[in-house]
């Protein structure tokens, strides 16, 4: 009998548990629609408990500052429109546990004293932004103190028209913030594409950035974040990353970056990096590094580009191995004669030496510095030689007595044919 | 004045050089762009073949003609016509039938592969190369009786004019490199129809990008309706000054 009361007791605790539980975190759904109990989103989140669901349905709703200040999860269905009639920002998150998911949200003024965005996100944790479409917005997405955020398959699409740099923004803009997931975003016509800054841990996958005033991918003191898979194509000024350790950047692609002022990708004090199995396609120059040292560069392709990569004196330490170079007006160009980087075991398309032990590795070494490259990097209106009879000569006769390209920048062991990064697995270890 | 152009290219064509300089500019065309994958990139090598070889071929050309057919211009001269009108006539039969040359033997590849502007630009150049470096190989001509004297010059004109200059400007560049340069090496690109030409071409292939600043200073020149205008009435003025000098220098000077 002890016993059975002792059961009840146990049994009716659990029950009042999980019903306070219920009253406590709430779990109804509320419907936003034209002819619903609710009408607005902004509405139906003032009435909504925590952990309520909002299903916003398809159709036009006007409304600006909807502050979301407890977990909620705000889904759209039918493909709903917040349009903010540029009056200001949209969604304003200040809970943690908030999922945003499937909304169309748009215009949005510049606003230099606000910095608007269609989602910002403050000092939270946990939030989810996923399948959202933001259209011609200032700022897209903007992240700021705050950790755990998933931004997931949005599409970011800004009208940069003939606008200035400084009344653009970005499309996701990522300040002090940790452990951020940035995956299948499409970005276009904005200041910069993603921006990170004092951003640790995160990742940014499967993205595609294109056809942004300045940068594709713009970080800054941003430690220990992995970039794969993303492409970062037309943008203004290609993508400028900066005093940085620890990056991981594989299998990206950067291409069509092409213009007077244009890199596939800048590297400005980044240290202790990797940077592998990338394809820099048509860059005016593949990468240029300043500063950088203790990279890790193997297996790229460099296709077409202009300069494949100006590597100035100030960079040290660094790995370029088994990377393909073919196609590219000038390999590597520098700024002096000081070189302290590790060239080995790459295929440059402009190498004429032999292999008599077939081998796979050519017996003479390959300098990839041309003189013309030298003295444009010295005088850049020479540039206007290029292609000139006497510029050839001049680059010939460099080669076979080398006194002014540097002569520590030599690839002692230039491979015969193209790597294939992928099957060529045994070349790789033979090499190594 | 017809009537002597007429002979003048007969007796060209009878000589059989110009039609083996067609058939070599025909085979290097279409072997280029064969070779090349992309117009483009066809049109980069033909740049080399056109600015090299072109100046080279109707310098020689034209200064061995011009004093193997000194006898024949001697008997006209007997006769009761004007020295102006037969030295343009010499002139203009040897530059149309070298132009006729090149049009057919890259014009017409050019045309088939890779059209466009820039195929356009560079027959445009390659043919006032030819007249330009025509031009020059009768100034030598005039300016001495000696044939080897002449044909001397002529070569030297020609590699100061492919070689020699860029090398000097390079020079001048490298030891001014500290100023601003980029008009200078606009103002020195000018004094040299060569390389006028090939600045031409590259600026309308999409390499420009590559050029940075100067090469974006450059295409809002050239890139210009009156840019090209502008630099096509350069290198019509390289073509006429040298033809009008060594006019006069002919029609005053004791054969």
């Amino acid at each position: 009998m002890r016993n059975s009361t002792k059961q009840i007791f146990i049994l009716a605790y659990i029950l009042a548990l999980t019903l306070g539980s219920q009253v406590a975190l709430g779990n109804n759904t509320l419907n936003v629609c034209k002819t619903c109990p609710y009408t607005s989103v902004k509405e139906a989140v003032a009435k909504a408990a925590a952990g309520d669901t909002i299903v916003v349905d398809g159709g036009t709703y006007q409304e600006h500052g909807i502050e979301i200040n407890k977990p909620l999860a705000i889904l759209g269905r039918n493909n709903p429109v917040i349009d903010s009639n540029f009056k200001g920002q949209i969604l304003t998150v200040l809970s943690d546990n908030v999922t945003i998911q499937g909304l169309t949200l748009q215009n949005i003024a510049t606003s230099y004293r606000h910095d608007d965005a269609a989602i910002r996100v403050v000092q939270r944790s946990n939030v989810r932004i996923l399948n959202n479409t933001i259209l011609n917005t200032y700022f897209g997405i903007y992240l700021q103190y705050s950790e755990g955020i998933v931004v997931k398959d949005n599409v970011v699409k800004g009208e940069k028209g003939d606008k200035a740099e400084s009344s653009l923004g970005n499309a996701i803009h990522v300040y002090r913030t940790d452990e951020v997931e940035i995956t299948g975003n499409t970005v276009q016509g904005h200041r910069d594409g993603i921006y990170l800054e004092v951003v640790k841990d995160s990742e940014v996958h499967h993205n595609t950035s294109q056809e942004n005033q300045r940068y594709g991918l713009h970080f800054m003191f941003s430690n220990g974040n992995n970039y794969t898979y993303n492409t970062f194509r037309h943008n203004g000024a290609g993508v400028a990353v900066m005093y940085t350790d620890k990056v991981h950047m594989e299998h990206n692609t950067f291409e069509n970056n092409w213009g007077a002022a244009s890199y596939g990708l800048l590297l400005k004090d980044i240290r202790d990096s990797v940077i592998r199995n990338n394809i820099f396609r048509r860059n005016t120059t593949g990468i240029y590094m300043e500063s950088s040292s203790r990279l890790d560069m193997q297996h790229n392709n460099f296709e077409r580009n202009g300069w494949a990569i100006k590597l100035l004196t100030s960079s040290i330490d660094n790995t370029l191995k088994l990377n393909n170079f073919t196609g590219n007006s000038f390999d590597i160009s520098t700024n002096g004669p000081s070189q302290l980087n590790h060239v080995e075991n790459n295929y440059w398309e402009k190498y004429t030496g032999y292999d008599l032990d077939k081998d796979g590795v050519g017996d003479v070494p390959y300098r990839p510095v041309s003189l013309f490259s030298m003295l444009v990097e010295r005088v850049p209106p020479s540039v206007m030689f290029m292609r000139s009879f006497m510029v050839d000569l001049l680059d010939n006769m460099e080669k076979v007595l080398p006194s002014i390209i540097p002569e520590n920048l030599v690839d002692e062991k230039p491979l015969m044919s193209r790597v294939k990064h992928d099957s060529d697995r045994k070349l790789t270890q033979v090499v190594r | 004045m017809n009537k002597i152009i007429k002979y003048v290219l007969l007796d060209i064509i009878k000589s059989k050089i110009i039609i083996a300089y067609t058939l070599f500019l025909l085979l290097l065309s279409i072997g280029l762009f064969n070779l090349g994958g992309s117009p483009d990139k066809g049109i980069l090598s033909l740049l080399n073949l056109v600015l090299l070889t072109v100046p080279l071929i109707s310098i020689v050309f034209a200064t061995t003609h011009f004093y193997n057919s000194y006898e024949f211009m001697e008997l006209l001269v007997s006769q009761p016509i004007n020295r102006t009108k037969i030295f343009m006539s010499e002139y203009l039969a040897v530059a149309l039938s070298l132009s006729v040359a090149f049009l057919v033997g890259v014009g017409i590849p050019v045309a088939v592969f890779g059209a466009g502007l820039t195929g356009f630009y560079l027959v445009l150049t390659g043919v006032f190369i030819t007249f330009i470096f025509v031009a020059m190989a009768f100034l030598a001509s005039v300016i001495t009786r000696d044939k080897a004297k002449g044909i001397g010059i002529a070569l030297m004109l020609w590699f100061y004019f492919a070689l020699i200059y860029d090398g000097i400007v390079l020079f001048i560049l490298y030891a001014f490199g500290d100023y601003p340069l980029e008009y200078a090496t606009l103002a020195m690109t000018v004094l040299n129809p060569v390389d006028l030409g090939r600045i031409i071409v590259l600026l309308n292939l999409d390499v420009s990008a590559l050029m940075g600043y100067t090469g974006a200073l450059y295409k809002s020149i050239f890139g210009s309706v009156w840019g090209i205008t502008a630099a096509f009435g350069l290198l019509l003025l390289w073509a006429l000054i040298p033809v009008l000098s060594s006019r006069r220098i002919f029609s005053r000077r004791d054969l």
